[in-house]
């Protein structure tokens, strides 16, 4: 029988991203004991893609921004389907955490008078960005890294949690493996946080690293977490499309927010053609003004391609359907016409966007200084996730919190660029803060053997089925395919239902499908465990999206297309009813405090 | 010879892949299916899903920014996924091996964690006193720049792997190496930073060990120039405090030592 260490730890966070590491600094400086599972190697998270910025109403650049513009930035961005508590939270604290990160030896680019330099994005008013080139993300997790090393917290390289452990109803830790070695841990914690990120690998086309499967939503609601917003996956709208090995990869909104336009196969600016209601009084109509924009002038409307996301994704897969697409399926994203406007063009370009020039020259042979990218959507981010509270970050059980990406609420139906990374300071510190807290009010916690020797067996059985019925990279292929066919960007009723049998199906196939070799760093077995939290990932995105029967934000529905009154007041939310059942409820959002109502309707 | 796709055109091609573990190392030889614009690391996906599901090899983005898939393609150490099909000859094997500097844990996987030890010797960022009321700091950007070029570093760790003081010689524990040398630049060069690491850098992470071989900056995918911009000026200031005579001579007779 395989034997398992047991460590202990006052607060345990699973997932050492932005948000996690952000959390386990907390939580170490309020003198508690904390472990920290990173899947992959320190330092190489899914934040080090990030390239855009991190949003803070500092007022570097702009004077007239503060806590409350970015506040209605935010709830407009998200159609008001945000925990509003949790944005007032978000705008009033992520200048200080950006300040902090400073203070921990981060390098922003700088502004003439040598502050924090901040860049425009879309669906904020002012710019609001502080940056280093395109590369923020790198820079954030990197500072925190180096930071979070001499904070005492335990790190749990390469190790993967496979099940939340639980007595009663309170958790009382985690169980994992150790990739390299195979063998099993038992992490008993008083306290434990969840940040795992995203889950675009469950859809074949995704900006998405390896590591954003989903898997501590799919833990938390198997521990019987509340996850509402499932049906808000928002397709990024400019992912390269060639080469076939490049599909998905990310070129950063940075590119239209230093002047970067969006044509179709006429050399159309096609996003002129269509200003939606909401953003009507800050967009341009104008190429000329939609420059001057770009170049600072305070006086002037941003241009329509820097709309929100959704809009944009949408937009260019309806010039794609119309057959005004670019050769391998896009449209054109063309930064290299700024030619006609400024004199050192190319070095510009290159100084402010390295990496998309690094990335399209060594991938695709593309020089973007002098001709335009081939660009179309993709999965990028889950605006949905682990519902919590506002100010403690505490999940629907006890003990159990969530932060970052896997948690939902901030965003509601869309998340404007920029806000993600400000979100990991503010809610990582906050879900720290608080899960030591609780560690520190609760007693100690009991681990029920034999609840860990199920799952152990659980574990093993790959071993035992063996290759017979194939492996699981070529389910978890199937399932990639039909999440991006039946669930993408526009969605039916008839697709669907018909992605929740597929599910279903998958679902009894994973309990047939094993792997060879033995528990040493095994890609094989990893991907067999791991299927079964992509699964349950992938059923809550399929249920709620079925539910949600209007369009709004990242969730698009041809059969309903517009925005319904009635859906406007609700999210929808999902919890585990019974062993293989996942109930779907429709939940009346909060009512907006008086206040803060004020604040949108004043930003109107 | 090299042979370009098209289209819808595919050539197979055949790998030879290190495999290691319980007691065997040995390369053995995989054929896969090779499209127009396919990476290296793509290619050993395929030969994951197609025909060995436990080759066990860490990556993470697939674009060049976590550092993850470093390995040695013929000879030559890369990222996986940055290395381009196209770009290869295909008319022998291509082999692929785990980075040489490191105890391998199994076929491509490598125990980098002497990095993550070396690392945490450094002393860590320390600022002066903030520049305004507000606690916040000025610098300018032509005051950054430098420090910019050092924290592009995307761990991947190929420098170390390059290194003869390493590779070779296998003086982990008394050399930091390249990648560490850049890590205590960024600090030393922060604008803010007020905290001498000049001591550490000679007695601990092994300064003169670095005999200006420069093979770290040529393996670099971030194109940081390692010896030139980082480690020969921390010699420079290391030389300065411990072997200026003029300086030492200061030194014994001023309060401070």
């Amino acid at each position: 029988m395989a034997a398992y260490e047991t460590l202990h730890h006052d607060v345990l966070v699973i997932g050492s991203g932005g948000a996690g590491l952000r959390a386990a600094i907390e939580a170490s400086s309020k003198g508690v004991s904390v472990g920290m599972v990173c899947r992959s190697l320190l330092g190489k998270a899914h934040t080090v893609m990030a390239e855009g910025g991190v949003a803070a109403a500092l007022a570097n650049v702009d004077d007239r921004d503060n806590w409350r513009v970015h506040f209605a930035d935010t709830m407009r961005g998200g159609q008001y389907l945000n925990n509003w508590r949790m944005v007032e939270l978000f705008t009033k604290e992520a200048p200080d955490r950006v300040k902090e990160l400073e203070a921990w030896g981060a390098v922003f680019d700088r502004t003439p008078d040598g502050r924090i330099l901040q860049r425009n994005f879309g669906g904020h008013k002012y710019p609001r960005l502080a940056h280093v080139g395109d590369r923020t993300g790198l820079e954030m997790i990197r500072t925190l890294q180096d930071h979070g090393i001499h904070q005492g917290i335990d790190v749990y390289q390469e190790h993967t949690i496979v099940s939340l452990l639980k007595d009663g109803d309170r958790i009382v830790g985690a169980f994992g493996y150790d990739r390299g070695t195979g063998s099993f841990k038992v992490f008993k914690a008083k306290a434990v946080v969840i940040t795992t990120g995203g889950m675009g690998r469950i859809f074949k086309i995704s900006s998405n690293s390896w590591d954003c499967t989903g898997g501590g939503i799919s833990m938390a609601y198997q521990a019987g977490a509340e996850l509402i917003d499932m049906e808000f996956v928002q397709f990024h709208p400019t992912g390269m499309v060639w080469p076939p090995s490049v599909r998905g990869l990310l070129i950063t909104e940075g590119v239209r927010g230093e002047g970067g336009v969006l044509r179709n196969s006429l050399g159309k600016r096609f996003m002129f053609d269509d200003i939606p209601e909401n953003y009507r009084s800050q967009t341009s109509t104008d190429e000329e003004e939609g420059w001057r924009y770009i170049q600072g002038d305070k006086n002037a409307k941003r241009p329509p391609e820097l709309l929100t996301r959704d809009h944009v994704a949408r937009c260019i897969m309806r010039e794609i359907k119309a057959g005004r697409g670019s050769p391998h399926g896009g449209v054109f994203l063309d930064i290299a016409w700024i030619k006609e406007k400024i004199s050192n063009a190319p070095e510009h370009i290159k100084r402010k966007l390295p990496s998309m020039y690094h990335q399209f020259k060594e991938l695709a042979g593309v020089d973007i200084t002098k001709e335009p990218m081939e660009i179309g959507p993709t999965t990028h981010y889950m605006m949905g996730g682990i519902k919590v509270e506002a100010d403690t970050q505490m999940t629907t059980v006890p003990g159990l919190f969530a932060a970052g990406e896997c948690a939902a609420g901030l965003h509601g139906a869309n998340r404007l660029g920029g806000n993600s990374l400000s979100d990991l300071l503010v809610f990582g510190k906050r879900a720290g803060e608080f899960a030591a807290e609780y560690s520190k009010n609760n007693p100690e916690t009991n681990i029920n053997q034999s609840q860990v020797s199920d799952i152990m067996s659980w574990a093993l059985a790959p071993f035992e089925r063996g290759l017979k019925n194939g492996n699981a990279f070529h389910l978890q292929s199937q399932l990639q395919d039909f999440m991006q066919n039946l669930v993408g960007i526009t969605r039916t009723e008839a697709d669907l239902s018909q992605a929740i049998s597929k599910i279903e199906e998958i679902k009894a196939l994973i309990k047939e499908v094993g792997c060879d070799g033995n528990r040493n760093f095994n890609p094989g077995w990893h991907t067999a465990l791991e299927l079964n939290h992509m699964i349950t990932v992938a059923e809550g995105i399929a249920r709620a999206a079925r539910e949600r029967k209007e369009s709004r934000g990242g969730h698009f529905r041809e059969d309903f297309t517009e925005k319904s009154a009635e859906f406007g007041n609700v999210n929808i939310s999902i919890i585990k009813s019974g062993p293989d059942a996942m109930e779907v409820k429709q939940k009346p959002k909060l009512e907006l405090r008086q206040d803060l109502a004020q604040i949108i309707e004043e930003m109107k | 010879m090299r042979a370009e796709l098209r289209g819808d055109e595919t050539m197979k091609v055949k790998f030879n892949i290190w495999r290691s573990g319980n007691s065997i190392g040995e390369f053995r030889e995989y054929q896969t299916e090779i499209t127009e614009g396919m990476v290296v690391l793509d290619a050993v996906h395929q030969i994951q899903e197609e025909s060995a599901p436990d080759l066990a090899v860490r990556w993470n983005c697939k674009a060049g920014k976590c550092g993850s898939c470093s390995a040695e393609i013929n000879g030559r150490p890369k990222l996986m996924c940055m290395t381009r099909m196209e770009d290869m000859p295909k008319d022998k094997p291509i082999s692929i091996q785990p980075m040489q500097a490191f105890p391998i844990i199994k076929d491509l996987v490598t125990d980098v964690s002497v990095n993550y030890r070396a690392k945490k010797k450094i002393k860590k960022f320390k600022p002066r006193q903030p520049d305004a009321p507000d606690g916040t700091w000025r610098m300018a950007q032509s005051d950054i720049d430098r420090v910019q070029e050092f924290r592009k570093c995307i761990e991947c760790f190929l420098c170390q792997d390059v290194c003869h003081v390493l590779r070779e010689h296998w003086l982990h524990e008394k050399f930091a190496g390249p990648r560490h040398m850049v890590y205590a630049a960024a600090l030393e060069m922060h604008p803010l930073d007020v905290e001498d690491r000049r001591d550490d850098l000679k007695h601990t992470a092994g300064i003169g060990y670095c005999n200006i071989t420069k093979c770290c900056t040529t393996v670099c995918p971030e194109n940081i120039t390692i010896t030139d911009n980082a480690i020969i000026p921390l010699k420079e200031r290391v030389a300065d405090k411990f072997y200026d005579p003029l300086k030492s001579l200061f030194r014994l007779f001023s309060k401070k030592s």
